[in-house]
């Protein structure tokens, strides 16, 4: 057992019924780290997250957290852990402020400290005009900041987000960041789940792709990325009907076959040294009599890691049109 | 192992004394929260509040005038004791709504991710409605007293009679407690309340004698805990108590058998509902 580990899981299996949620998975997180778990929908984040938060237990398969086995210690795990789960965990009928003292009551602060402390993050959560409304009254995105202000009243050594940002408008998810990041900032361990990728871009230090309930690679965004390969040229044709014709251009200079979106008109392939190949791919396209919309260079996002590990998309809806809608409002102008 | 010291948060290994001690906590904690939703939110008060008065009046005005006592004496009298009986045994219902309302919601995966007790999720809800049952005999007593009714044996009868009608209710909010366990929506823990335990009520001595009750049934209902509970509290209020001519075991001996049918409700559902809660959360 190594002492640096937060998280440390071996063969975590656990089935509903046929559906196996969890298939063999394996976990290293060390501690201080924000550690992003990417999947779709079904890959095994959330069962992985209750697991590890002793809230599930396992078919089979053991780990510890914060050095503490699940199995046989699962009391001391719990008075290291903070957990934001997917559905606000709060009482609707009391206010933010009680719901923040009761919780960190029964995470074992005193009366005193609990208030001290629930004072502290209405603040820092911007909470504090709203702190003794009832929670009923509270807009999405309030919900959320106070929900993970109480995940945060015992100060836990772990803190296990289950996406904590889904269903929240822009300027909430940014604050959402904002905050998580300055609890890594003073050592918290941050486990977090998303779908999204700008999300585990923007937020994690390391990134777990998570398919069909197992760990399938692991590493910072740059390893991943690097992992399956360099540039990528990605074209949009003016007509569908040219799509074939550009492909096969494509497909002479790239390293792997095109992937093309005809509902877009993208075609998308990785290109060894892009910007010394362009001239000659845009003569070629030229010559074939193919017009272009637009014409790029890129850098791998986390999409294409997700696309090339698994053969599918990480996120049900468009690919990384994500990472435009954080970068500001000039969203998507170009397709 | 080094562990990270942090305030307040005590990392020691615990013993059974502690751990008991932080149960009873816990308790008042939750207890605590439960009586904070009452009081921003006093519709859930209906069924000790406004339900028992309905039913004093319905009683008294509607059916009263037909029913007569084995024994004589006058129907308001003894209609308020059965109505303990009735309003303590729908403090079940209102356990298994407050409690399969919470399993709905995220509160619940928050509280077992803490290192909190976790028979306190449980205990603290029905300590709460045990307490809620106090306005429940506040409110029978009030409207009791508007329509006739009176204590006959002294304040300190009366009190033992509140005493064993408190205690009853408290075995009803764990009966209700595992029903919460085994239901799954408010709704239909709702509906288990008109569909059992109404029956159950009207099923006893609390509003009319069993004397005239076909042979099965009033052995049934001399035996329903509900009838001794009734029965305690005519014989300490004072008035008619037309049980006492029942020669069943607990109509001669109303005040024991109460206990003992709360004892033993108790120690029944208690463990079975934290049996069931934490069988039900760890699947």
């Amino acid at each position: 057992m190594s002492e640096n580990l937060a998280i440390e899981a071996r063969g975590l299996a656990k089935a509903y019924g046929s559906t196996r949620a969890l298939d063999g998975l394996d976990l290293d997180v060390q501690r201080g780290v924000i550690l992003g778990m990417l999947g779709p929908n079904g890959a095994g984040k959330t069962t992985t997250v209750r697991v590890l938060t002793t809230l599930l237990r396992p078919d089979s398969g053991t780990a510890r957290v914060a050095g503490f086995d699940l199995a046989t210690d699962a009391a001391q795990v719990r008075r290291r852990i903070g957990l934001t789960g997917q559905y606000a965990a709060l009482d609707e009928y009391l206010t933010g402020r009680a719901n923040l003292i009761m919780i960190g009551q029964l995470g074992r602060l005193s009366g005193r400290q609990a208030r001290t402390q629930a004072a502290e993050l209405l603040e820092r959560f911007d909470l504090t005009g709203a702190a003794d409304r009832g929670v009923k009254t509270y807009s999405g995105g309030m919900r959320r900041r106070l929900d993970l202000a109480a995940s945060l009243m015992t100060r836990p050594e772990i803190l296990f987000l289950d996406e904590p940002t889904t269903g929240l408008d822009l300027p909430s998810r940014m604050a959402t960041w904002e905050s998580v990041r300055e609890l890594a900032d003073t050592g918290t361990t941050v486990m977090l789940t998303t779908q999204y990728l700008d999300e585990a871009e923007q937020l994690a230090s390391r990134i777990a792709v998570v398919d069909r309930g197992k760990v399938i690679a692991e590493g910072t965004p740059t390893e991943l990325k690097n992992r399956i390969g360099g540039q990528r040229i990605r074209l949009t044709v003016e007509s569908a009907s040219s799509l074939g014709e550009a492909a096969a251009v494509l497909a002479r200079y790239a390293d792997e076959p095109p992937r093309t979106d005809r509902a877009l008109r993208l075609i998308d392939a990785p290109v060894t040294a892009a910007a010394r190949q362009m001239p000659a791919i845009v003569r070629e396209l030229d010559a074939a009599g193919v017009l272009l919309d637009d014409l790029a260079i890129r850098q791998p996002s986390l999409d294409d890691v997700f696309l090339t590990l698994t053969g599918h998309r990480a996120e049900p809806e468009a690919g990384d049109h994500d990472a435009l809608v954080l970068a500001g409002a000039q969203v998507q102008e170009q397709i | 192992m080094a562990a990270i010291a942090l305030p307040g948060v005590s990392l020691a290994p615990e013993t059974a004394l502690t751990r008991f001690w932080w149960a009873i906590k816990d308790t008042w904690v939750l207890t605590r929260r439960s009586i904070a939703r009452i009081v921003r939110e006093p519709e859930q008060l209906s069924d000790v509040t406004i339900q028992p008065v309905i039913f004093v009046l319905l009683f008294t005005y509607v059916f009263g005038s037909a029913i007569l006592l084995p024994g004589g004496g006058s129907y308001h009298q003894y209609l308020i004791s059965g109505m303990f009986g009735m309003t303590m045994a729908g403090s079940a219902p209102g356990t298994a709504v407050g409690l399969t309302t919470d399993m709905s919601t995220g509160l619940i995966d928050r509280f077992r991710s803490l290192p909190m007790s976790r028979s306190a999720v449980l205990a603290g809800r029905t300590v709460a409605d045990l307490l809620t049952q106090i306005i429940g005999i506040v409110v029978l007593s009030a409207t009791g007293l508007a329509v006739g009714w009176r204590i006959h044996n002294g304040f300190g009868d009366a009190l033992l009679a509140a005493g064993l009608a408190l205690l009853f209710a408290f075995a009803m909010t764990w009966a209700g407690a595992c029903a919460g366990m085994l239901i799954r929506s408010p709704e239909a823990a709702q509906a288990l309340g008109f569909i059992v335990f109404l029956p159950l009520s009207f099923v006893s001595n609390a509003f009319v004698p069993t004397q005239g009750m076909p042979s099965w049934l009033r052995a049934f209902a001399n035996w329903n805990p509900m009838s001794a509970v009734a029965a305690s509290c005519r014989e300490l209020f004072g008035g008619p108590n037309p049980a006492k001519l029942v020669s069943a075991w607990p109509m001669q001996h109303p005040e024991l058998a109460v206990v003992i049918w709360s004892v033993a409700l108790i120690a029944i559902f208690a463990p079975t509902a934290v049996f069931l809660f934490r069988r039900k959360v760890l699947r």
